[in-house]
């Protein structure tokens, strides 16, 4: 309880001292096609970990659907495709937009690929890293509406000049890391955060499911 | 110390999602994602992940937020899966009041407990 009042304390002398200013991104499509619903399809894998691409998939729904996405889920949807045969990445995200749209009248697609994931060992010491990059498209047109990429890794809450989001990062961590699952995966956690959460400079534009639907600045 | 971790990450969503003005969550997110990760882990049992998510439910009610979208859904798939089709069905239902984005996308999985598949 005490490192939660710490934890809040931080976060709102870190809100008072302000917001960031978004940069330029050309979001011209993507107010255009006012997607409303998202279909996540299984990501990508290249890092040596197997269990990278559900670890990251299992993640992404909260900073998606909170930022005002209706966000399809996603074992059920990995399951039809296996259904028909598709059982790996490759094979999902070569699917036609038509296609995709016809079966589950999805606005958007979300393709993701993760290439770090899991441990590394340093001479030093050893950090568990998570990268993603991911692509939003229009499932009507077929038109890229947003792209980014992120990464965390535990390695930060040991930097202290990363400030903040060190110790966040490291506060959850180490809380996370007493419960049932493994680092990588609540590494993952933070990563889909960073890159899916709205309202972050060069992210994604809030859903009309969130109280923020439409009032960004221009 | 689970509370503490939910909290945990509230929080950090709330610093990522980036102004102060919304800090409250729009769904009350519980185990939901853990549980579908167990899904994919196989490390517990399908009858434990139904409790789980109906555990779920039920905190939602109590915090007075709706369940975050799929939760429903998948939460028919594993009925369905352990031989319950009438229990998918009204979860797939619950999905569609609950999120009418998600209509033809149920109404095609009713479609397929229907034409009898396991």
């Amino acid at each position: 309880m005490r490192h939660l009042i710490a934890l809040t304390g931080l976060v709102a002398t870190l809100l008072l001292a302000g917001c960031a200013k978004p940069v330029d991104y050309d979001y011209s499509a993507f107010r255009q096609s006012q997607p409303k619903s998202i279909l996540v399809l299984l990501p990508q894998n290249s890092s040596p970990d197997v269990n990278a691409s559900h670890g990251v998939l299992s993640q992404v729904t909260l900073p998606l659907a909170e930022s005002g996405y209706y966000v399809f889920p996603v074992a059920v949807v990995e399951e039809v495709f296996k259904q028909n045969g598709m059982t790996n990445a490759h094979d999902i995200q070569g699917v036609s937009a038509t296609k995709l749209r016809e079966i589950f009248s999805a606005d958007a697609a979300l393709y993701l690929e993760v290439t770090d994931y899991g441990a590394s060992y340093k001479v030093i010491s050893s950090e568990s890293r998570v990268t993603v990059s991911g692509k939003l498209v229009d499932l009507k047109t077929g038109q890229q509406l947003w792209s980014g990429s992120a990464t965390a890794s535990t390695a930060e809450g040991n930097s202290n000049n990363n400030g903040i989001f060190g110790m966040l990062l490291e506060a959850a961590i180490t809380q996370i890391s007493h419960t049932l699952t493994d680092k990588s995966y609540d590494v993952a956690g933070v990563t889909s955060m960073r890159l899916l959460s709205a309202g972050r400079p060069s992210g994604i534009l809030y859903g009309p499911r969130s109280p923020k639907y439409g009032k960004e600045a221009e | 110390m689970k509370l503490g971790y939910k909290a945990g990450l509230l929080l950090i969503a709330g610093v990522l999602g980036g102004c102060a003005d919304t800090p409250k969550p729009i769904y009350s997110w519980d185990n939901y994602q853990d549980t579908v990760y167990e899904y994919y882990k196989l490390e517990t049992g399908a009858e434990e992940q139904i409790a789980a998510l109906k555990a779920g439910i039920e905190q939602a009610k109590a915090k007075d937020l709706p369940v975050p979208p799929g939760l429903h859904a998948h939460l028919g798939m594993l009925y369905s899966n352990t031989g319950h089709p009438e229990l998918a069905g009204s979860e797939f239902e619950a999905e569609k009041v609950l999120f009418p984005e998600s209509a033809p996308f149920m109404d095609f999985l009713q479609k397929k407990l229907k034409g009898g598949k396991k």
